[in-house]
């Protein structure tokens, strides 16, 4: 399959999905009513539906799996490892920590723009310690566990900043902040997490072909051209501002980063530049589904979404896993 | 809803023995705080609806301690008074140091703390939440009796009925709809004290039309598509929780009925401030039924 | 004109000095074996040479930007790192930026008689078939000056002849080639010239003929050795290290 015909395809099933995540909801309303409200506005509380509660919603999964599986496709070409990703290794868990000190503060409440940006800064710190512990040559190994410890401190400190709020209803939101949900998301939302998204992705876009070179190891990418230091920069903060963005409006999203590249790496016959569309726009897809899944299953209660990610992300992991036991 | 008889054993001749000169003493400073001599000394409450009950009726130096909660703004409408009172954070050690001779919990919460208390021979009274104006009225005269101020008690319970009933007027025509929100897409049930402080100002609680009358949760689009005369929102505290940013989605605000906001303190719990609930939703009537 | 000059470049890590004073000129057609035992600094002047690690002096490649370096030198690192299955043609075409049509990936394909595996996934190779691949992307850069990493270790005789062989006619047809190895006998018989290194700097430098002799072998490598002529290049075979005592 040529790469144009991949993208085409994805993009095909990103746009049914999302018409699909439109007209999925509690409220019943027929397809046309619902379309016809989303153009025109229409009258009365359907127009608000689609246009106040649907359409952000659907716009923020989109947006949300794009960058996360962009971040995971670029995040494992670096590190060329395929267990790579934002989810595992802790850096949403770090942009978490960063977003709730941000609302708990009430830096959010006094500069709306302070959410993203705190867990921009937290992802920051989680991508630079994952570097740091477990860089270039540290191995899969060093990868895994630093990625355990800096999950398990960054979740215990989010839950001890939560636990200290007066508000009764905040230690609930350990939930959220661990396992992710686009519930009930606005245009607020949609519009704070979009320039962090926008530059994040912008960012990893251009690292395409240092990534592929990089296939050949450091010394042999850097000695055909390109510059690793800048290329490494690039990632951190790209991948610092999109899952520091996504996390701030939708919590932990977990495994996207992995379970989309896994998939898609054979249709893109393993080439990392080619994978970074791909995997954007197979992550845009895959979170669509999975917040259209957890709307058919429980309709009315706010099922995780990361629940049912987990459920499918954490086989492919251990799948990794046993193929990494099998090559050693 | 009886007082538990007291066993007059012998601790209690003892404690009734102690108390003698001490009521001397409140009867003259206290006036119209006059404790019953055989009522309990040393009461302690770890419950922030209890708390303000006893807070209410309690006579001077009867009551010991109350939850950190009941001094909170925020949380509790008797505030003010509760800050002169020693604060426990509900843990039964701490409890059992302040030697009460009676303890007043929540039913449904604590019930690790109420279940070792009376072990270790200490009683302790539970209060289930009011859900209803009966069950307030009831839990008033309850308290009383526990705290022997059944006089007080009575008094506080005649002047909330009246108040009720001359807060309540007949709406012209049906009344309006108003659903309550909170957290996560709470609805609190028709079947229940919210219920009737929403039926008592003059609106059709939402959660009696659709059938929700323990209460459920209900999500943002079923809200909007009900398009209720008012939302009210009800939040627990100013702090920021992501389960209450729901009640700041812009969707609401595009609705075309009114929205209130409450919060938890204004009516969480069975006390006769609860009229003044009742008073500021129903200045939310569109029919302008308050002149 | 030269291809290559290094001016007394050293590199310092802490208080040790893997690299001290190295001076070198390279001209073209010259396939120089770069000699030493373990731990003399061999990786390290190549990587300080191409700019990969801080050092003081001057490497004119080293000074060059980055895409002119690039177009100058071609390196082939130690550790043979493939990290995803791409298509071999795909891994050679790397070295033209990803263009599979160029004419110098499919000349590195034939030249290394991979045009039967262009297609196939490279994690479905034998080790050598990949440092073959290798290799070929190295050519693809098709650069005046290449700078191979102990290309030959772990390759079959076979393999390593056929390497050693490339390397030679590239010098032939006047390409400059640096490559570090630890077989005597190959890096005789296929270099023009061999640079030997010890604690960082370079204690001989000449032909095979001048610099393998008994007396450079026994300081520098610690072995005593056979020596001798076959078809006009000298020949060496290792036969005993040098006791302790008499180092």
């Amino acid at each position: 399959m040529t790469p144009a015909r991949l993208y085409t395809l994805l993009g095909i099933l990103v746009a049914g999905l999302f018409l699909a995540a439109l007209l999925t909801g509690v409220a019943a309303v027929d397809p046309v009513t619902a379309l016809r409200a989303l153009m025109t506005g229409g009258e009365g509380p359907v127009g608000i539906v689609m246009r106040e509660i649907r359409l952000p919603r659907a716009l923020l999964a989109a947006m949300v799996g794009a960058c996360l599986g962009l971040s995971g496709a670029a995040l494992q070409g670096l590190l060329r490892n395929p267990m790579a990703e934002p989810g595992v290794i802790g850096i949403s868990a770090a942009a978490g920590l960063g977003a709730v000190l941000a609302l708990q503060t009430g830096l959010a409440a006094a500069y709306a723009f302070a959410l993203p940006a705190a867990a921009l800064v937290g992802a920051l710190a989680g991508v630079g310690a994952i570097l740091f512990l477990a860089g270039a040559g540290g191995g899969t190994l060093a990868l895994i566990l630093a990625g355990i410890a800096l999950s398990a401190l960054c979740s215990a400190a989010t839950a001890l900043v939560l636990n200290l709020s007066p508000n009764p209803f905040a230690a609930q939101d350990i939930v959220f902040w661990m396992m992710g949900s686009l519930a009930d998301v606005s245009f607020t939302h949609v519009l704070l997490a979009a320039p962090l998204m926008a530059l994040g992705a912008f960012l990893l876009w251009r690292t395409g072909p240092g990534l592929e070179a990089l296939t050949l190891g450091e010394e042999a990418a850097a000695s055909m051209g390109v510059n690793l230091a800048r290329l490494r920069l690039s990632v951190v903060l790209g991948t610092a501002a999109a899952v520091g963005a996504a996390t701030a409006v939708a919590g932990t999203v977990g495994f996207v980063g992995l379970v989309v590249p896994h998939v898609l790496r054979p249709l893109v016959n393993a080439h990392p530049s080619r994978l970074l569309p791909a995997a954007a726009l197979g992550g845009a897809g895959l979170v669509l589904a999975a917040d259209i899944a957890v709307r058919l299953v429980l309709p009315g209660q706010d099922l995780k979404i990361g629940v049912l990610l987990a459920l499918v992300g954490a086989p492919v992991f251990l799948h990794l896993i046993w193929r990494m036991r099998g090559a050693a | 809803m009886r007082p538990r008889q007291i066993p007059l054993g012998r601790g209690a001749c003892r404690r009734l023995a102690r108390g003698l000169p001490g009521l001397a003493a409140a009867l003259w400073l206290a006036g119209p705080g006059l404790a019953d001599p055989a009522a309990p000394q040393r009461v302690v409450s770890i419950n922030l609806c209890t708390d303000q009950l006893a807070l209410m009726l309690a006579a001077p130096g009867q009551l010991r301690a109350l939850t950190r909660l009941a001094q909170d703004p925020e949380s509790s409408v008797m505030a003010a008074r509760a800050r002169s009172y020693r604060i426990n954070h509900g843990r039964a050690e701490e409890v059992y140091l302040e030697k009460p001779d009676l303890v007043l919990a929540g039913r449904y919460t604590a019930s690790a703390t109420v279940t070792m208390l009376r072990g270790l021979g200490i009683r302790v009274e539970t209060f289930a939440p009011a859900e209803s104006f009966a069950e307030l009225r009831a839990s008033i005269l309850r308290m009383g009796a526990l705290l022997g101020r059944e006089a007080e008690a009575a008094r506080i319970e005649r002047r909330f009925a009246e108040n009720l009933a001359r807060l309540q007027r007949p709406s012209r025509g049906a009344p309006p709809v108003a659903a309550t929100w909170a957290a996560h897409g709470y609805m609190a049930g028709s079947a229940s004290l919210t219920g009737e402080i929403i039926t008592a100002a003059g609106f059709r609680p939402l959660a009696r039309l659709i059938g929700h009358g323990a209460g459920g949760f209900m999500p943002l689009e079923a809200l909007v598509m009900a398009d209720p005369d008012l939302v009210i929102l009800s939040r627990a505290d100013p702090a920021p929780a992501h389960s209450e940013a729901v009640l700041d989605h812009p969707a609401l605000t595009a609705l075309t009925g009114r929205a209130a906001v409450m919060q938890d303190r204004d009516w969480i719990c069975g006390l006769p401030a609860v009229l003044d609930a009742v008073d500021r939703l129903a200045a939310n009537r569109p029919d302008g039924a308050r002149e | 004109m030269s291809v290559l000059v290094l001016d007394h470049l050293s590199v310092s890590r802490g208080t040790q000095r893997p690299l001290a004073e190295v001076c070198l000129t390279v001209e073209p057609g010259e396939c120089i074996g770069l000699i030493g035992p373990n731990g003399a600094g061999k990786s390290t002047l190549l990587r300080a040479t191409l700019g990969l690690v801080a050092a003081t002096g001057r490497s004119s490649l080293a000074a060059l930007p980055a895409a002119a370096r690039a177009r100058t030198a071609a390196f082939l690192p130690q550790g043979r790192e493939i990290a995803w299955p791409l298509p071999v043609i795909d891994l050679v075409a790397l070295a033209q930026g990803g263009r599979r049509t160029a004419p110098e990936v499919g000349a590195a394909l034939a030249r290394m008689d991979l045009a039967a595996l262009a297609q196939r996934p490279a994690s479905a190779l034998s080790g050598g078939e990949q440092a073959r691949v290798l290799i070929a992307r190295a050519l693809a850069q098709n650069t005046p000056l290449l700078l191979a990493d102990e290309p030959i270790a772990g390759l079959d005789p076979a393999h390593q002849i056929a390497c050693m062989q490339l390397f030679a006619d590239l010098a032939a047809n006047g390409r400059s080639v640096i490559v570090a190895l630890h077989d005597l006998a190959l890096a005789a018989r296929f270099c023009t010239r061999l640079v030997v290194l010890a604690g960082g700097r370079i204690v001989a430098d000449g032909t095979p003929r001048a610099v393998l002799t008994a007396a450079l072998l026994e300081e520098v490598f610690a072995i005593r050795c056979h020596l001798d002529e076959i078809e006009g290049a000298p020949v060496v075979f290792p036969l005993a290290p040098v006791p302790r005592g008499e180092r």
